[in-house]
């Protein structure tokens, strides 16, 4: 049987890599992917303690940070189609229009 | 067996995160990004929830990263295939990053909450018929509220994506 730590390290690393994404890749798209991966690794993190400590309230908190990344994903994609049409660029610094 | 097919999985998933965040065009990262959410899905039913792995499959890779794909689709990504990714360039971010992956690694290593072996108790079966009761009895509230929640989103979705009047 697997510890519960090795699943702990594994979430830390996934988590890990997806902030290295946000915080140092300039790409809109790449910025929201690694938003995702980020979301994952808190996943595994709520399912591996719900099984560990027989809680089933694990796996509900997981289903539910599923669906509401299914709603950011969706409203994130029509910002950014909206943006790229009306500002063809896909880079986070080039978008400044909220700016003083 | 269990660790074997555990330390397989992780490895896969962290070399396909790592693709994801150094991957140059958006379309190999969308791609890794997809054979990444299998392999979590795979370290789901090793976490013996089914359901959760279906879900998983189903949602992220059904329906986010073919949503990812189809945004690709529409816009032009050859400018950004052409961009120079610097892997040193910002050099306050990395040094943030190492700390706070050292920070949490030290924290999980120390700490002997984490070092539980085996499941407190074993399931007895019927795992997905608990599951929705408590999910439909204690947390029906906040159901209802992730529905409004999606139908918000998609209501927004279409509302910011569509073409301006006029």
């Amino acid at each position: 049987m697997v510890p519960l730590w090795w699943y702990v390290v594994l979430a830390v690393l996934l988590f890990v890599i997806g902030a290295a994404g946000v915080l140092i890749r300039r790409n809109i798209l790449i910025v929201l992917m690694s938003l995702e991966l980020l979301l994952n690794s808190v996943n595994i993190n709520f399912i591996a303690f719900g099984r560990y400590y027989n809680d089933f309230r694990g796996q509900i908190f997981a289903i539910f940070v599923i669906a509401i990344t299914a709603a950011e994903v969706a409203i994130a994609l029509g910002i950014l189609v909206a943006l790229v049409r009306n500002k063809s660029t896909l880079k986070v610094d080039d978008v400044t229009m909220m700016k003083g | 067996m269990g660790q074997g097919f555990f330390l397989l999985f992780a490895a896969a998933s962290v070399i396909t995160a790592l693709t994801v965040v150094l991957a140059r065009n958006p379309v190999h990262s969308a791609l890794a990004l997809m054979a990444c959410f299998l392999q979590i899905s795979a370290i789901f039913v090793l976490l013996e929830a089914p359901l959760l792995a279906v879900i998983q499959i189903f949602v992220y890779v059904g329906a986010i990263m073919v949503l990812f794909l189809f945004v690709i689709m529409m816009i032009d990504v050859r400018e950004a295939v052409l961009q120079r990714f610097l892997p040193g360039g910002n050099l306050p971010a990395l040094v943030l990053l190492v700390l706070l992956g050292v920070e949490m690694l030290v924290l999980v290593l120390w700490s002997d909450r984490f070092s539980v072996a085996q499941p407190v108790v074993t399931h007895t079966g019927d795992q997905i018929r608990q599951l929705s009761k408590t999910l439909f009895v204690d947390y029906l509230l906040p159901f209802e509220a992730a529905s409004v929640i999606l139908l918000a989103a998609l209501v927004g979705a279409i509302v910011l994506a569509r073409k301006e009047q006029g």
